[in-house]
């Protein structure tokens, strides 16, 4: 008898839809995707106000400080507390200072977690008010409900 | 001559596999660092060092004193607002302001009207700081922003 020689079927599917399906997904988060998160800090949650909107435009030389809940205060990935903190924004101040400005010209962002103590955000005014700095942007997440 | 028959064409399939490959970790990466964008907003405060050589003090200029107690657990205890006892109610705050801020000149300039000094215990939260900002420098009607008052500075620390 004659055995047939059994071919193997590969069967091939059509991977074109799949692959369309895959662009525009990697498109959608591409276009979603946000680096300016990189300002965020995982230790502060902001609290909330339907008063205020994003800015328009970004502020002129920001001085981020993250507060944390136990009254840590963050300024480029480096922790100060609120006595060392001066040091941080001299820092800060000779790169304002080598641009040819002002600290009054500087704005300082001022991220802190809902719960911390209002104290210790007063105290990270006053040591910023004695470097000289007068603009404050008190950050907080928009509610819009 | 002979010709050859031309009609049987050559099929060229191009690899995809490896394309996919890296199409799918592209996916990955996107999707592992999506995060969604809360947006957020400032509340932008002019704050100076008072000057201690201030000379005569007019009792116009003289800012509104909000004060805020908390107890021992930081909450809010209590709001006064130039002494006057709101209970812990923003919304009151907010009328009073509306009605202590109608009285003045409507046609302020910007930066020239009434300032509220904010004077808070100093374990009480942020929160109910920036919810009393909200309440004293406006409200929503509608889409329409109104705005009470621009002016803002806190008190000494109350250690």
């Amino acid at each position: 008898m004659r055995v047939k020689s059994k071919k193997v079927d590969l069967a091939e599917g059509d991977l074109t839809p799949m692959i369309d399906m895959v662009f525009q997904l990697i498109a959608f988060f591409m276009v979603l995707i946000n680096f300016a998160q990189t300002e965020a800090n995982d230790r502060v949650v902001l609290p909330k106000s339907v008063l205020v909107k994003p800015p328009e435009e970004a502020l002129q030389f920001p001085i981020v400080l993250h507060v944390t809940q136990d009254g840590e205060v963050i300024l480029g990935g480096e922790g100060f507390t609120v006595d060392t903190l001066r040091i941080g924004l001299n820092r800060e101040l000779a790169v304002i200072r080598a641009e040819g400005k002002s600290p009054a010209d500087a704005n300082v962002v001022i991220r802190a977690h809902k719960n911390t103590p209002a104290g210790d955000v007063q105290e990270v005014i006053r040591v910023a008010q004695d470097q000289e700095l007068e603009r404050f942007a008190l950050r907080v997440k928009e509610d819009r409900s | 001559m002979k010709l050859r028959n031309k009609e049987r064409e050559i099929k060229h399939e191009v690899n995809m596999t490896s394309m996919i490959d890296i199409v799918f970790l592209l996916l990955v990466f996107f999707v592992m660092t999506f995060k969604i964008v809360e947006l957020e907003g400032d509340f932008s405060v002019r704050m100076p060092l008072a000057s201690q050589s201030s000379g005569s003090i007019d009792d116009t200029d003289l800012p509104l004193k909000l004060r805020l107690q908390a107890d021992p657990a930081g909450q809010l205890a209590s709001i006064r607002m130039n002494e006057v006892d709101l209970g812990v109610d923003f919304n009151a705050l907010q009328n009073t302001v509306i009605s202590l801020v109608s009285g003045q000149l409507p046609s302020e300039e910007a930066g020239d009207g009434p300032e509220v000094e904010i004077d808070t215990d100093f374990n009480l939260r942020y929160e109910y700081v920036i919810n009393a900002i909200t309440a004293v420098s406006g409200y929503k009607e509608g889409d329409q922003t109104v705005k009470l008052i621009d002016k803002i500075k806190f008190a000494k620390p109350r250690r």
